[in-house]
């Protein structure tokens, strides 16, 4: 009865860590098999240890190139969706005009809408202006599609910044740019870098939008998607896995600073 | 520190509410949101109209398309999609109950049971994000390999007897089987459940709990009656972030499945790329939209809850 009434106590936690487990198993499969060498063109079943994938990254044609296509769309995206993103979350929080309802709306709709709606009917736009689709048509569809989970990342870190800091600042003859650049923006940046990190990781990871609105041009998610038919090199497990890794290492040196300043205030 | 040395001696400073207000261009709010809004207005509501027209458009790729209000293109897709409409949604709602099933008991752990894992555990669930999903989704074929250990483990037990008697899988595989596509749908929307449950769960106040046990309420009464009801706004906004890019979702059902588990996305994307259809696939796309929006208004008006995200 000990062992039941030991389970029973613990089944939240047994049950959490096993939806943890199924959420990071892929994870480890990808990592497992980035060290595969296998006999066909697909990387699905084990053979045997090797560590050539890791030696030699780029090994395989237009691989490292989309790598760096798709990193480059992601750096401009997020610019583009952080800077006008944080624009309208401060004009939403901070003012009373009458169009904010139909403003609302038009941020919240693209989160509610399934990606090959939006995906179909930019290309609809797209076909009719006669534009050329790749790099800009890709960066306009990303820039897009992020700029609405950049304004609700930003808003609710605004909404819960205390008005009177800003007015303490003019209590002491802080001008509005002064004000603006030395007290409302350290406050609200870490709303502004939440932003910007999911616009990136959207943007980077985005491949429905892109699919259709690429044209011939392939970014990672369109290399990958395309070697699921071709033949799967282990490179892409390499590169999984290395961005895992640098994800967590990224996270984890933040949350380190940010205790650190924490202590050092107390 | 400089302006605080340098500034005058302050004047008695008057009580907030007397504060005149501050003098503002009443048009600052619309310069800062113009660039924004265009961007939306110009790549997010123009195409909508685009596309409403080329649903109404009859013509060839090589005569060009005329709007000729051809309604007559919806009534087509229905009757020739309607078991892909169906199915997409049966998965993407089964997938949805699945992750609420998976994700409450993740959310809550991480919430009020994980102590100074938290982080660590908040940090597992977003960093596979940084993964492409694709390659993970490319690995559950690995993982639900005909001859791997899943499948092996499952026939063991005879479940797979059962399932394919429900006809979520065939014979004794699971790959290409709606089972694959509703469990790689359930994995690549799993964060959008959690995070909104774990952001309203962490809001309750634990002594609320505290509360419910004074009162003899037993672990799950308190649940049940308290911590449930109160994270309601997570289960709302998690099922609706789940359900709806689920629904339009193409990539589980063509890299898990067959011909036979096509969904809605599978289609209108083979429309729009392969076929080059266009306004059968705007037809469809519009379809699809307008039972979304149908079934998240009813959803939202019976959950009773307005405020999302």
């Amino acid at each position: 009865m000990g062992l039941l009434r030991w389970f029973k106590r613990r089944l939240v936690v047994i049950a959490g860590l096993l939806t943890l487990g199924y959420l990071l198993l892929p994870n480890i499969v990808v990592t497992v098999f980035s060290f595969n060498n296998p006999k066909g063109r697909f990387n699905y079943e084990w053979q045997q240890f090797s560590t050539d994938a890791w030696t030699d990254p780029c090994g395989v044609a237009d691989l490292c190139g989309s790598l760096s296509l798709s990193l480059q769309i992601a750096a401009w995206a997020t610019l583009g969706a952080t800077v006008l993103g944080t624009m309208i979350a401060f004009a939403l929080v901070r003012y009373r005009f009458r169009a904010r309802g139909a403003v609302n709306s038009l941020i919240f709709l693209p989160m509610a809408m399934p990606e090959v709606v939006m995906a179909a009917s930019l290309l609809t736009l797209f076909l009719n202006l006669g534009a050329q689709l790749g790099f800009w048509t890709i960066l306009i569809a990303h820039i897009m599609f992020c700029l609405s989970f950049v304004v609700t990342a930003v808003k609710a870190r605004v909404m819960s910044m205390d008005p009177r800091l800003e007015q303490a600042a003019q209590d002491l003859y802080a001008g509005p740019v002064q004000t603006f650049l030395r007290v409302t923006l350290p406050i609200a940046a870490p709303g502004i870098a939440a932003g910007a990190l999911l616009a990136f990781a959207l943007s980077f990871d985005d491949f429905i939008i892109t699919n259709f609105n690429a044209g011939s041009t392939v970014t990672f998610p369109m290399f990958v998607w395309g070697s699921a038919q071709r033949g799967t090199p282990v490179q892409i497990n390499v590169i999984g896995t290395a961005m895992f890794l640098v994800a967590v290492l990224f996270v984890l040196a933040g949350m380190v600073i940010s205790n650190r300043r924490n202590r050092q205030k107390a | 520190m400089a302006t605080v040395t340098d500034a005058p001696p302050l004047a008695p400073t008057p009580a907030p509410k007397e504060r005149p207000p501050r003098k503002r261009g009443r048009l600052t709010p619309y310069w800062l949101l113009l660039p924004g809004i265009l961007w939306l207005v110009v790549f997010f509501a123009l195409p909508m109209v685009y596309q409403a027209s080329t649903s109404v458009q009859t013509g060839s790729l090589e005569d060009g398309y005329q709007v000729t209000w051809h309604f007559a293109t919806y009534w087509d897709a229905v009757a020739d999609y309607w078991p892909q409409f169906l199915r997409s949604i049966a998965y993407a709602g089964t997938a949805t109950i699945l992750c609420l099933l998976l994700g409450y008991p993740l959310a809550y752990l991480i919430a009020f049971r994980a102590g100074r894992w938290r982080n660590l555990i908040l940090i597992l669930v977003i960093a596979p994000f940084f993964t492409s999903f694709l390659i993970r989704t490319l690995a559950w074929k690995t993982i639900l390999a005909d001859s791997g250990p899943v499948v092996g483990v499952l026939n063991t037990l005879h479940v797979l007897d059962v399932t394919s008697w429900l006809g979520a899988t065939a014979g004794d595989r699971v790959l290409a089987t709606p089972l694959a596509v509703v469990c790689g749908l359930t994995y690549n929307f799993l964060p959008f459940m959690i995070l909104p449950l774990y952001t309203s769960l962490e809001r309750i106040d634990g002594r609320l709990h505290e509360a419910a046990g004074d009162l003899y309420a037993r672990p799950f009464t308190t649940f049940r009656k308290v911590t449930f009801p109160l994270s309601m706004p997570g289960v709302v906004s998690g099922t609706l972030l789940t359900f709806i890019p689920a629904s339009g979702d193409y990539v589980n059902a063509d890299l898990l499945g067959s011909t036979d588990t096509r969904m809605v996305g599978n289609v209108i994307q083979t429309q729009f790329l392969r076929i080059l259809d266009y306004p059968t696939a705007a037809a469809l796309s519009f379809i699809l939209m307008a039972g979304i929006l149908a079934i998240v208004t009813l959803y939202i008006r019976k959950s009773g809850t307005e405020d999302l995200v």
